[in-house]
């Protein structure tokens, strides 16, 4: 056991992939919180796939990934709140219209554009090969997202819970809803190189929704979504290292298994736990 | 009469949602300082639309609203106006308690990062304490009863000690003793000068505890005072439905906000 936590260590690489996988974990797992309780998964699910064209564009012309895959994810959110702001179409729709849309523009683009962008480490992500820049990159994306939920989480909380009211104090709910969503594009961005586009929004959704099987406060929820991320994520990397299997998958394996055992388990929403409360009227 | 308190001034307001449903039309009334009005009419009938264009969340196709001469925006930056949502509104299994919704109303008056001082402790606790919520502070909003959940968001808008109190449909669901309950925490606060609407479609209890009533089906039928206004021909003007092929239409967007 010990040497299969330690040998994976006398790699360069490992030690940076563990490390960048667990910090993905933390920042993933906080926004996680605030996707799950304002029901924006299916937003988180749009930004990931609408930053491909970005990230194709941004390799062509020398950019940094994170700016240009930032400036389509969010860009792709605006257009939603816009086409929902001017027609009579449910939102869901509007979201598959436009995500599905970016998503096969860059398709086309990175198959058009001569780079040395490889799509399938956009998809699946390739946190094993993550070169120096990336890792600055995802750093400071990170960070932000970290710095700015921080700094604003009592107001992004009752954003989620109560965006009429935070008018009515006369807080900017436009301002929050544009923070939110940039928030989101920020830690799809730093999830990238981990997760792969196509997996970033189990990281987002995941740990959060399992934290809300398992308790009734939001500071527990938040500790919670991070523990088991954070573990999801160290602990994938290495069984990706030791199967050689796709790391962001199994990190993504890893968090379905422990959100099935809390959905089964969780003493007051779990399965059986409201089984077990159900039956102590029948039993008395 | 106080100078603290203040009047709700509706111009002519008509509102259409983007599905081109014409919710309110030329709506004019005024909801006069220190008082309880009550807001009557038939479901659909604009209740929800005109507190919405009120408190600001539905921008109107024309017209305006204004808190004895202040914008809607200027009243609620000075914490002037709270708002209770229709149970249906909320969602109850968020994981806040009754503590945490409370202290919600003093968000206004903290710094950017919300930390609560000894006067928004005061304030909560104090709040709590009237309306009777004060052992069920640590409970998760969800696992109240429906009266305790009236009086939790009734709490906050204490708490946010807000000169103007719109509460959308607060008898819905409950039982008659807590009706009685909030009726009563309703006439105090009005009696320290807070001015207070309250949308109902239970017509019954309207003349036990409303000074005045406002009777709305797409446009307001008549204002007054309750034992004016509140007359059979009336109601029977306004649950009987208006010919609304007649009003001619509105057409462009109202801006709606993101939620």
């Amino acid at each position: 056991m010990w040497q299969w936590l330690i040998e994976p260590l006398q790699a360069g690489f490992m030690v940076k992939a563990i490390w960048v996988s667990a910090f993905v974990g933390v920042v993933c797992a906080v926004l996680s919180c605030y996707i799950t309780l304002k029901g924006w998964s299916l937003m988180g699910d749009a930004v990931s796939h609408a930053v491909v064209p970005g990230v194709v564009v941004a390799y062509a012309l020398g950019l940094p990934f994170a700016l240009g895959a930032f400036v389509f994810g969010f860009g792709a959110t605006v257009i939603i709140g816009y086409v929902k702001s001017q027609t009579r179409l449910k939102e869901d729709a509007i979201i598959g219209v436009i995500f599905t849309g970016f998503f096969a523009f860059g398709l086309v683009l990175a198959t058009k554009i001569p780079s040395n962008v490889d799509l399938f480490h956009i998809l699946f992500g390739n946190v094993l090969g993550i070169s120096q820049s990336d890792i600055i990159q995802t750093l400071i994306a990170g960070s932000a997202t970290l710095a700015i939920i921080l700094f604003r989480r009592k107001d992004l909380l009752l954003f989620c819970f109560d965006p009429n009211h935070a008018k009515a104090i006369g807080l900017n709910t436009q301002l929050m809803y544009y923070t939110l969503l940039s928030v989101l594009a920020l830690t799809i961005v730093t999830a990238l190189q981990t997760a792969g586009i196509v997996l970033v929004v189990a990281m987002l959704v995941t740990p959060g929704s399992t934290a809300y099987l398992l308790t009734d406060r939001f500071d527990h929820m938040l500790m919670i979504s991070v523990a088991t991320s954070v573990i999801s994520c160290v602990l994938g990397t290495y069984f990706s290292y030791h199967l050689d299997v796709s790391t962001g998958g199994s990190i993504v394996v890893l968090m379905t298994i422990i959100f099935a055992l809390a959905m089964v388990f969780a003493p007051k929403y779990g399965i059986l736990g409201q089984k077990l409360t159900r039956q102590i009227p029948l039993e008395q | 009469m106080r100078s603290d308190t203040f009047g709700i001034t509706v111009e002519n307001i008509s509102v259409t949602y983007s599905n081109a449903h014409l919710a309110l039309y030329n709506a004019s009334c005024y909801v006069q300082p220190g008082t309880i009005t009550g807001l009557v009419g038939p479901n659909g009938g604009g209740k929800s639309t005109l507190f919405k264009t009120i408190m600001g969340f539905v921008n109107p196709n024309q017209g305006r609203v204004h808190i004895d001469g202040l914008s809607v925006k200027m009243a609620q930056k000075r914490q002037l106006m709270s708002y209770v949502p229709q149970s249906d509104d909320v969602d109850w299994n968020f994981p806040v308690s009754v503590a945490d919704v409370v202290m919600m109303g003093r968000y206004g008056y903290m710094n950017m990062l919300r930390i609560p001082g000894r006067e928004d402790r005061r304030q909560v606790a104090e709040s709590l304490e009237r309306v009777g919520m004060a052992d069920f502070r640590q409970r998760q909003i969800g696992e109240l009863s429906g009266g305790q959940k009236k009086r939790a968001f009734l709490a906050r808008a204490m708490a946010q000690n807000s000169r103007v109190i719109l509460l959308d449909e607060p008898f819905t669901g409950v039982d008659v003793k807590t009706e009685k309950r909030i009726v009563n925490l309703l006439l105090q606060l009005r009696d320290e000068g807070h001015t207070i609407l309250v949308s109902t479609h239970d017509l019954a209890s309207i003349s036990t505890f409303c000074d005045r009533t406002i009777l709305l089906n797409r446009t307001v039928l008549a204002e007054g005072t309750t034992a004016d206004t509140f007359t059979e021909d009336n109601l029977s003007m306004t649950f009987g439905g208006l010919p609304l092929s007649s009003l001619p239409q509105v057409f462009s967007n109202p801006q709606r906000h993101y939620e």
